[in-house]
């Protein structure tokens, strides 16, 4: 089995490690990693600012790279680890390129799609292929923060907490858990004294001596800790990605760096 | 053209900065929204398939807008032959100008009002004061904000803004010499509800809003729960009920559907208080009824929706439910939105409804795009899509500076050589700082939040030195 990663422009840039632990937990599912050459961005960011055809246009780049790597093997999966990307290629895509009349794209990007799964989304559905005996090794109970674009547009809400509950990870309930944390891309810029109150809203609601924060959208996860740390508040965030990985069993990742 | 908009002189970002400013403001809106928000929840449970029900009354509004001027002309046709006067109003000064109009034929002095949204679009309490005419709210919650001067902060409950004690201070002088009134929610109401009999009782005139008309009949539904709306519509010896033109339903089966839906999304209720059906003004062998009904029938530009991507925003029922869910007006309450609609369906409808386009553009910014609001709505608007589309809308009238600074952003980013060129070293930053910088009132992350660093490798360079 292979898998294409559509590694994204924010873990590229401020989170590498969770591109890492996310090849690590592919590797430990007996799948082939590859990461196409050539991909940059989805366009979010354009594409949320309604500068549809410069979205396009970055997002052109990667469609191409994730179309060769497929048609390369029609078995493979892209897979990404982050909802709002996974959201943008599969479900925004097609919209935004029958938007600039550029019908070849839409339909390649619709192939594309279909062919997409979000990161906890792949995980989940190929489960029988991680190893039996994961294990969080957990000292803290965690909190999950269902990302927007990924509950909402993707409807994926119950794969990560089911993955997170075969490593033993306890994650307690969350009344906000389901809320928006404020970040928004641009709105985060745009409305700056808003997207700190909604993260505050966001960090005063969890549970009490819950102080760990696991997310499938490295963005949110990044604004909530940035907000965190400015408002001495000792929450830290971890990618799904990063807590499967660091629950594989010693012997899963022996051997790696293929 | 419009009422009363806030807007002028100030910006988004200032009137949401002021709001999250405003502790008091945000634990009165915590304490509402979680309270109508979960009472949804509950009321729609209860419902064997609330979702099936709301993709049927989704399809009812798509078909009744689709065919609206056959619609809304077979309401006007009935409700005449019900003895019912109905006025076309192109826009809000030709509404205003009939309302006054009747007042004035009719020698009305005091005009008791029930809670209109529609009103509040086209400010017809002002137009009426100018006239000479004594104006008074009957809506507990529009009372207290009219003695207040505030406009609505919300679609259902207008005052929701502030707590029990601002409420006692704002009527606090209308209490009789030596009385001090408590901070008490049920005193407050009973206090008013003595205060508002005396209105009732002199009104000449009672003005309503409309949430449903009814095309097979021509009734207009109004839907409430003081009361004050069976009152309105009743004592006095003209009611002029006003409506916007999509307030439209063909026949009582669909009015059972978006009753099913109205209160339960609204309040968590099963149903009002009070459904109030009107049928034509009194007739000889009843007892109660105003002798004269008006219906005004606004259009103020809803009509120009019909065929565009933005018509769906006339499926609103105005049920407020995605204002309770929404977690940017959670944060910053109705004001911030700057006119009488607030939270994502005030974020669409503003841009569209309102005179003042050039300033209310930039409230399809007011949203994170989180989709909740979609989610909740009864009718299925998908909000988050039609804001998006007026941030196309706006873009394409964009400034220079900013719509080039998208483009080199694109250019760089679409190349993989650039974009990789972009992510090293942290040049980085060049394309998005540019980008950034162009953005109205910005303020640098690192203001309220953590600096964010960029790894000093990315995964990338990681990737290709074959270390993973």
């Amino acid at each position: 089995m292979r898998v294409e990663l559509f590694v994204t422009c924010v873990v590229d840039m401020f989170s590498p490690d969770v591109g890492s632990a996310a090849v690590k937990v592919l590797r430990a599912m007996d799948v082939d990693v590859g990461v196409p050459p050539g991909q940059t961005c989805c366009g979010q960011p354009a594409w949320n600012s309604g500068f549809h055809r410069d979205a396009a246009r970055v997002a052109a780049a990667s469609l191409k790279a994730l179309a060769a790597a497929l048609d390369a093997d029609p078995t493979a999966v892209a897979v990404v680890p982050a909802g709002s990307c996974a959201t943008m290629i599969r479900v925004f895509w097609p919209e935004m390129f029958e938007l600039t009349h550029d019908h070849e794209r839409a339909a390649l990007a619709k192939r594309v799609g279909a062919r997409t799964l979000e990161f906890s989304e792949f995980v989940d559905r190929y489960a029988d292929r991680l190893p039996p005996n994961l294990d969080a090794k957990a000292a803290t109970v965690s909190a999950y923060h269902h990302s927007c674009h990924m509950l909402r547009e993707l409807r994926v809400e119950h794969a990560p907490t089911t993955l997170l509950e075969r490593t033993g990870q306890p994650v307690a309930e969350w009344s906000a858990d389901q809320r928006c944390c404020g970040f928004g891309g641009l709105f985060s810029f745009k409305l700056p004294e808003t997207s700190e109150a909604m993260a505050d809203d966001k960090l005063r609601s969890l549970p009490d001596g819950c102080t760990d924060i696991i997310g499938c959208d490295t963005s949110c996860l990044v604004h909530m800790q940035a907000r965190a740390g400015h408002e001495g508040h000792p929450v830290t965030v971890r990618h799904l990605a990063e807590v499967l990985a660091a629950a594989l069993p010693a012997s899963a990742t022996a051997g790696e760096a293929r | 053209m419009s009422g009363d908009f806030t807007l002028a002189g100030t910006t988004l970002r200032e009137r949401t900065a002021k709001a999250t400013d405003d502790e008091r403001l945000r634990e009165s809106l915590e304490r509402a929204m979680g309270r109508f928000a979960g009472g949804r929840v509950a009321a729609l449970s209860q419902i064997d398939d609330a979702d099936a029900l709301r993709t049927a009354a989704r399809r009812i509004r798509h078909e009744t807008l689709a065919d609206l001027p056959r619609v809304v002309s077979q309401f006007a046709g009935q409700a005449m032959a019900n003895g019912a006067h109905v006025h076309w109003a192109l826009d809000a000064a030709d509404a205003n100008r009939y309302i006054t109009e009747v007042a004035k034929r009719t020698g009305a002095r005091t005009v008791v009002k029930g809670k209109s949204m529609v009103a509040e679009e086209i400010g017809l309490n002002h137009v009426l004061e100018a006239a000479g005419l004594t104006v008074v709210e009957t809506d507990l919650g529009e009372w207290i904000i009219q003695l207040a001067g505030h406009t609505p902060s919300h679609i259902i409950a207008p005052a929701v803004h502030l707590d029990r004690h601002q409420i006692r201070d704002i009527l606090q002088p209308q209490a009789d010499e030596g009385v001090t009134l408590e901070p008490d929610p049920e005193a407050l109401a009973g206090f008013a509800r003595v205060k508002l009999r005396e209105a009732f009782l002199q009104a000449d005139l009672g003005i309503t809003g409309c949430n449903f008309a009814v095309a097979e009949s021509g009734s207009i539904v109004l839907i409430e729960n003081e009361g004050n709306g069976r009152l309105t519509s009743t004592a006095p010896r003209v009611h002029i009920a006003v409506m916007g033109t999509e307030r439209i339903v063909e026949n009582f089966a669909q009015l059972d559907l978006f009753l099913n839906l109205l209160a339960r999304s609204a309040t968590g209720q099963h149903l009002s208080v009070y459904t109030n059906v009107i049928t034509g003004p009194r007739r000889a062998d009843e007892l109660d009824g105003p002798e004269e009904l008006h219906i005004v029938i606004v259009d103020n530009g809803r009509s120009e929706l019909i065929g565009t991507e933005f018509a769906e925003a006339l499926n609103c029922i105005r049920c407020g439910a995605c204002l309770n869910v929404c977690p940017v007006y959670r944060q910053v309450g109705g004001h911030a939105y700057g006119w009488v609609y607030s939270g994502p369906i005030g974020a669409v409808l503003t841009p569209l409804f309102a005179a003042e386009q050039e300033e209310s553009a930039e409230l399809a910014d007011a949203s994170t795009l989180c989709g909740a609001c979609m989610d909740a709505c009864p009718v299925q608007i998908p909000l988050q899509d039609l804001l998006l589309g007026l941030r196309r809308r706006k873009a394409a009238d964009a400034a220079k500076a900013e719509k080039a600074a998208w483009r080199a952003w694109a250019q760089a980013w679409g190349r993989p050589v650039t974009y990789r060129a972009s992510m090293k070293g942290m040049a980085t930053g060049r394309h998005l700082a540019r980008l950034v910088s162009t953005l109205p009132g910005l303020r640098r992350w690192s203001d309220g939040r953590d600096v964010l660093k960029p790894a000093a490798r990315s995964f990338t360079d990681r990737w290709e030195a074959g270390e993973l």
